[in-house]
């Protein structure tokens, strides 16, 4: 299994403390965006993983410790970018989007 | 193979919608965002429950491919167009599927389902209704597909392209960072193998790069175009988009996918294995 669920797989039955979760929810001024991609970036800016946001506007990644990147793309040519520092367990991290 | 013979774009696929000759194929790894909204009059097709052997880890047999097909009401001679999420790995896997099994006119949908959402093009909750057909298919040409030990052999003579992110060929990330990272292999990447990410083969809305953008990535990356190729990731789907861009965009004459991938050779005893973290 390679490809992602819509908003990131559920933690449910996962040790979350084995895995260095990046999670968090898209928005722009109206609130959560649907159907957004965001991607994972790694300290080198290079594509690492992408889901979808889910209906309201969630996202999760399994990652590792360290830096990484966000990018979010939604209709309208909305973009966003947050950056964060991940440590092991839960790292929970929003990204906000406006069109240019 | 060439650019305008492998790949449609959203407009051509909105003009063929009603074109009894097409017959537009949806393949995710999401089974949900078929159900959710897909191009009108597409069928779906499932990579994991219909394209591979449920007991054995192989792909469902011959005979077994020609059922599928016919139930799903695809002929021999119609033009098959493929799509899906992920940028098209998964649509890229089954056209490279459908190519082992022979059949002759398959095209992807550039950009696939995210273009087609970005684009904002109607998208329909209603099933699919195909008229049940004949379908006959081909023995496996082997000449594209890559197995183990002939990996093995590989090594040091001909050009392995490992497609996957930085992080899971560095031996960091042992799988693409939507899922999670317990699993049973051993990190890192096949002996002298490149690592070529796939996404640099996509612009952002998952359309493919230019020819010339293409051709110097590999290029670029030291990657000897006049050898032969074999490209693996974690489990082909991914490798498969760079299959689909060497052997049908590019026209590469020799490029194979090794779809046992990562978590075939992550698993082999004594395989070798470099590692850079």
């Amino acid at each position: 299994m390679c490809g992602s669920t819509v908003g990131g797989l559920s933690t449910e039955g996962i040790d979350v403390s084995m895995e260095t979760v990046i999670q968090g929810t898209v928005t722009r001024e109206d609130g959560p965006v649907a159907g957004a991609y965001v991607r994972l970036l790694d300290h080198q800016d290079e594509f690492t993983a992408e889901v979808q946001t889910s209906a309201t506007g969630g996202f999760r990644f399994f990652a590792a410790p360290g830096s990484w990147t966000l990018r979010a793309l939604a209709g309208g040519g909305a973009l966003g970018e947050t950056g964060i520092q991940a440590d092991t367990g839960i790292n929970d991290v929003d990204v906000t989007v406006s069109s240019t | 193979m060439s650019r305008q013979e492998v790949l449609v774009d959203a407009d051509w696929a909105e003009s063929h919608l009603d074109d009894p000759e097409v017959v537009f194929v949806e393949v995710d790894e999401d089974v949900y965002a078929y159900d959710s909204g897909h191009i009108p009059g597409a069928v779906r097709l499932d990579w994991k429950t219909e394209l591979q052997d449920q007991v054995v880890r192989d792909f469902v047999d011959k005979e077994s491919f020609e059922r599928l097909l016919s139930a799903k009401g695809i002929s021999n001679d119609d033009t098959v167009v493929l799509y899906g999420g992920n940028n098209n790995w998964f649509a890229s896997y089954a056209y490279w599927y459908f190519k082992l099994y022979g059949h002759d006119d398959v095209k992807l949908l550039d950009g696939g389902r995210k273009k087609w959402e970005l684009d904002s093009r109607k998208l329909t909750q209603e099933a699919a209704d195909r008229t049940p057909t004949s379908y006959t298919a081909k023995d496996q040409d082997t000449s594209i597909r890559a197995f183990r030990d002939e990996v093995k052999d590989a090594i040091g003579k001909v050009n392995l392209v490992d497609v996957r992110s930085p992080d899971e060929f560095s031996g960091k990330l042992l799988a693409p960072a939507h899922l999670p990272q317990e699993q049973s292999q051993r990190p890192g990447h096949i002996p002298t193998a490149k690592n070529i990410p796939w996404s640099k083969a996509a612009n952002d809305d998952g359309t493919f790069k230019s020819d010339d953008e293409l051709k110097s990535l590999y290029e670029g990356a030291g990657v000897d175009l006049s050898n032969d190729t074999i490209a693996y990731c974690r489990i082909g789907e991914r490798s498969a988009h760079t299959w689909f861009v060497l052997h049908e965009i590019l026209g590469q004459p020799n490029v194979r996918n090794y779809d046992g991938s990562w978590t075939e050779w992550g698993s082999l005893v004594g395989a070798p294995i470099e590692k850079d973290v």
